[in-house]
């Protein structure tokens, strides 16, 4: 059982929570995850750690609705438990120190930089956060951001705020010497199909790249292979020996591929969900 | 001597036809009736040779002639003094390589049922009222990290010793393979549910959710936590793959993927509960060991229209309990004997369509003793299917020793640890189960979990 401290809406779809969650904050490091159930029979989810508090013993997620139990999750309010919470899961991320690190976060993806960037600033790195939405109002902790990042790019796409076009261009021009300049290392979170045009966007300018992967998951301790990725031609399980891969080694096509494998039980759930709304939601509580 | 009945008492089963569509219990188990007249079978051998044959030396004729003059208490005292774990073990052992294969009446007749008998009086012993709660005793606490039979075992000597002891599970609900493998079909959750209970009665703590070696370090138990001594009972739960083209596909699981969504997490009561599995209508297990078995049975149940084993080997280096395959026979399950896979072929869109196979012939023994097999040439088939389980075996899950200095691991991930008293090279840390001897039996894990308790009590007794 994990107890919600703090739960705020950050989008009509998006919800960042802290958790009381001594052990698990007092052992994260960025580039990490948490596996999650909300109810007796539900499912476990991977969620990745947003941040960690070691001296509160908070534990920061964010959830964006979009199966059944990420909807189950952000009913959920301060006060409120988490029936199950287990990690921190995977290896963290491993950025050779001194150099600029770059970290590009799509929608949600966004609030998952904010321990990667603290723990880069921490030991002097130069650190720059692209993130992207569609327009400003679906932009999250940008303000955050900025007091943790030597520089913050903005991206939406039509323009309402910051850079006019997709973080991948933004991107690009980086790379071409623009703004903050060139970076040493690219890192990006978001779903599958950004992270495969940011390596898409970095491979001829040879910038190393990682790219976090979020498969589809069962116990998230290496026991059911469900995760596995093909990563240089090997096949790897996300959750232990990811979930951070090189992003010019993934194969995403059949990433993408797999994600897929139960798309119609997913939309069921929902809809089903829909049709219970508001109890089901509250019985979740 | 009376003449002995040549047959074992028959096991009350439930119609194949109708069982193979749920999930409920195949097993009916024996009644009081049937118990008394197979305890009758029993020679009581001056000289008991099944005893040699049981992994933790039940004393067999001692509990089958309690039963056969009706004193089910003093069955079950014996039976638990020897095994903490009957009701699971009447139900999983393989018996007919252990203390059914040894017995006497077994040279000429047929051996006595005595697993039917163990899971009887088990059984029994869950209609009375519970043992008295117990309390430690002792000032030294220790930790036990993994919930499969080796550590409940571990703790429940150990608190019965009078230790505190305090289980480590990194699931959301303990039992290890007990919980997440063995289908509720042979090994019911209500059951394993019960063992716990009583553990539980003894003062043991189960603390779910944290993983060893990622929310804690093992070597924080000692430091922070104040353990004085470790035991580790992780298992062998890393799934092997083949390695062969397509199994990248969608279709394509590891037994442990198919049978933890189906047992763990329920899929059987889908949309109800949360986590679907992909079942279509033809389904086939790759291997032939018990977990094999488990995951083509619950293919059937899970609507596929035909489940099929596809082994390499023939039927005699099988290694899954008879009692299993019979009832896998008996509720429609196809085998494919000396069918060796080459690739899994699947659609434009990535979905499984079949897997290609070579036909193979025994040849000369191998290393292990049993014939090798061997391709014929020219022959291939390919099986059309929508799903391909592979059951072709685990290996200890390397979390604990990456992260922990001292421990010793073989070639094949296995840790290095004393078979009798389960130490290890690092101080004050023990091992048992699965994770030294890679993937074996319940038995034999619930026995080096208990021979380790004892140790582990002289060790502390020894630092005083
Ligand atoms: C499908 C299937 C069917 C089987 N059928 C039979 C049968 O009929 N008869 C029989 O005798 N045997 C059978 N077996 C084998 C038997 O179940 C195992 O040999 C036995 O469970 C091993 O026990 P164990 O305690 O060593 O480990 P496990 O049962 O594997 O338990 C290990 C536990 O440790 C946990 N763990 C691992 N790492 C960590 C960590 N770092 N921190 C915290 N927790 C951790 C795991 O989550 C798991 O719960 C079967 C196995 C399978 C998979
Ligand atoms: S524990 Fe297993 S081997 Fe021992 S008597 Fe029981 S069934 Fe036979
Ligand atoms: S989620 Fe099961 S092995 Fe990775």
């Amino acid at each position: 059982m994990a107890r919600i401290v703090e739960a705020r809406r950050l989008t009509p779809v998006t919800k960042l929570f802290r958790l009381d969650a001594p052990l698990i904050a007092a052992a994260a490091k960025a580039g990490q995850f948490v596996m999650l159930r909300v109810r007796e029979g539900g499912e476990r989810i991977p969620l990745t750690i947003a941040d960690y508090d070691r001296a509160a013993g908070t534990l920061t997620i964010v959830v964006q609705e979009v199966g059944a139990t990420t909807k189950r999750v952000c009913a959920l309010e301060a006060g409120d438990e988490i029936l199950d919470v287990v990690g921190p899961l995977g290896t963290p991320v491993d950025i050779a120190p001194g150099g600029h690190a770059c970290a590009v976060g799509g929608g949600f993806g966004s609030a998952a930089l904010l321990c990667l960037m603290k723990e880069l600033r921490a030991r002097g790195d130069t650190t720059t956060a692209i993130v992207g939405a569609r327009n400003k109002d679906l932009l999250i902790l940008t303000d955050e951001l900025r007091a943790i990042c030597t520089s913050v790019e903005i991206c939406t796409d039509d323009g309402s705020a910051g850079f006019k076009g997709f973080v991948t261009q933004r991107l690009a021009q980086l790379i071409a010497g623009e703004g903050p300049g060139r970076p040493d290392t690219v890192v990006a979170i978001g779903p599958m199909v950004m992270l495969r045009a940011i390596a898409e966007t970095t491979r001829e300018a040879k910038v190393k790249t990682l790219v976090s992967l979020d498969p589809l998951m069962v116990d998230g301790t290496g026991m059911c292979g469900g995760c596995r990725v093909i990563v240089g031609g090997q096949t790897l399980f996300a959750c232990v020996d990811g979930p951070i891969f090189d992003a010019h080694e993934v194969d995403f096509a059949v990433g993408m591929r797999r994600s897929k494998q139960y798309v119609r039980q997913e939309k069921e759930a929902v809809e089903r969900l829909a049709c219970a709304a508001t109890p089901a939601l509250v019985e979740a509580r | 001597m009376p003449v002995k009945r040549a047959e074992k008492t028959p096991m009350p089963v439930r119609d194949p036809e109708v069982r193979a569509h749920d999930f409920k219990e195949v097993n009916d188990g024996y009644t009081i009736f049937h118990a008394a007249f197979e305890a009758e079978r029993c020679l009581r051998c001056q000289d008991p040779v099944c005893v040699e044959g049981c992994p933790v030396g039940i004393p067999i004729p001692d509990f089958i002639h309690a039963v056969a003059i009706g004193d089910m208490a003093g069955a079950a005292r014996i039976l638990r003094g020897a095994n903490p774990l009957p009701a699971i073990c009447g139900r999983v052992c393989p018996q007919e390589t252990q203390c059914e294969e040894r017995c006497s009446l077994g040279t000429r007749l047929v051996p006595v049922a005595i697993g039917h008998l163990e899971r009887f009086v088990a059984d029994w012993e869950r209609t009375q009222a519970p043992a008295a709660p117990l309390r430690p005793t002792r000032p030294k606490k220790i930790a036990v990290i993994g919930s499969g039979p080796s550590g409940l075992v571990c703790a429940g000597e150990l608190a019965r010793l009078g230790y505190p002891v305090t289980v480590y599970e990194a699931l959301h609900a303990p039992g290890g393979v007990l919980r997440y493998g063995i289908p509720e079909f042979r090994l019911p959750k209500a059951i394993l549910d019960w063992e716990i209970g009583v553990l539980k009665g003894l003062g043991v703590e189960i603390v779910c959710n944290v993983v060893i070696g990622k929310t804690l370090p093992l070597d924080d138990l000692f430091s922070r936590l104040g353990y004085t001594v470790v035991f580790v009972g992780t298992g062998a739960g890393l799934p092997q793959f083949l390695g062969i083209s397509g199994e990248d596909l969608n279709g394509v699981m590891s037994a442990n993927e198919f049978l933890t969504r189906v047992n763990l997490m329920r899929a059987y009561d889908f949309p109800e509960t949360d986590t679907p599995v992909n079942v279509g209508k033809r389904v086939a297990v790759i291997g032939a060991g018990n977990t094999a078995m488990d995951a083509a049975r619950t293919a059937l149940r899970m609507g596929a229209e035909e489940a099929m084993i596809v082994y390499r080997r023939s039927e005699k280096e099988m290694s899954a309990r008879v009692e299993e395959y019979g009832h896998a026979i008996e509720e429609g399950v196809r085998f494919h004997w000396l069918t060796s896979p080459l690739e899994v072929v699947g659609s434009a869109d990535g979905w499984v369509t079949g897997l290609r196979c070579q036909k193979m012939q025994l040849g000369e023994p191998d290393r292990s003793g049993r014939a090798r097999p061997v391709p014929i040439p020219g022959e291939e088939v390919t099986i059309p299917l929508d799903n391909v389980v592979l059951a072709i075996g685990t290996t200890p899950n390397p979390l604990l020793t990456r992260t922990t200095s001292g421990l010793l691991t073989t070639k094949e991930g296995c840790l290095v640890a004393d078979e009798e008293t389960g130490r290890t090279p690092k101080p004050l840390v023990f091992a048992g189960g699965d994770a030294v001897t890679g993937a074996a039996t319940v038995i034999l894990a619930a026995g080096a979990g208990k021979r380790a308790a004892h140790a582990i009590d002289e060790a502390l007794a020894a630092r005083g």
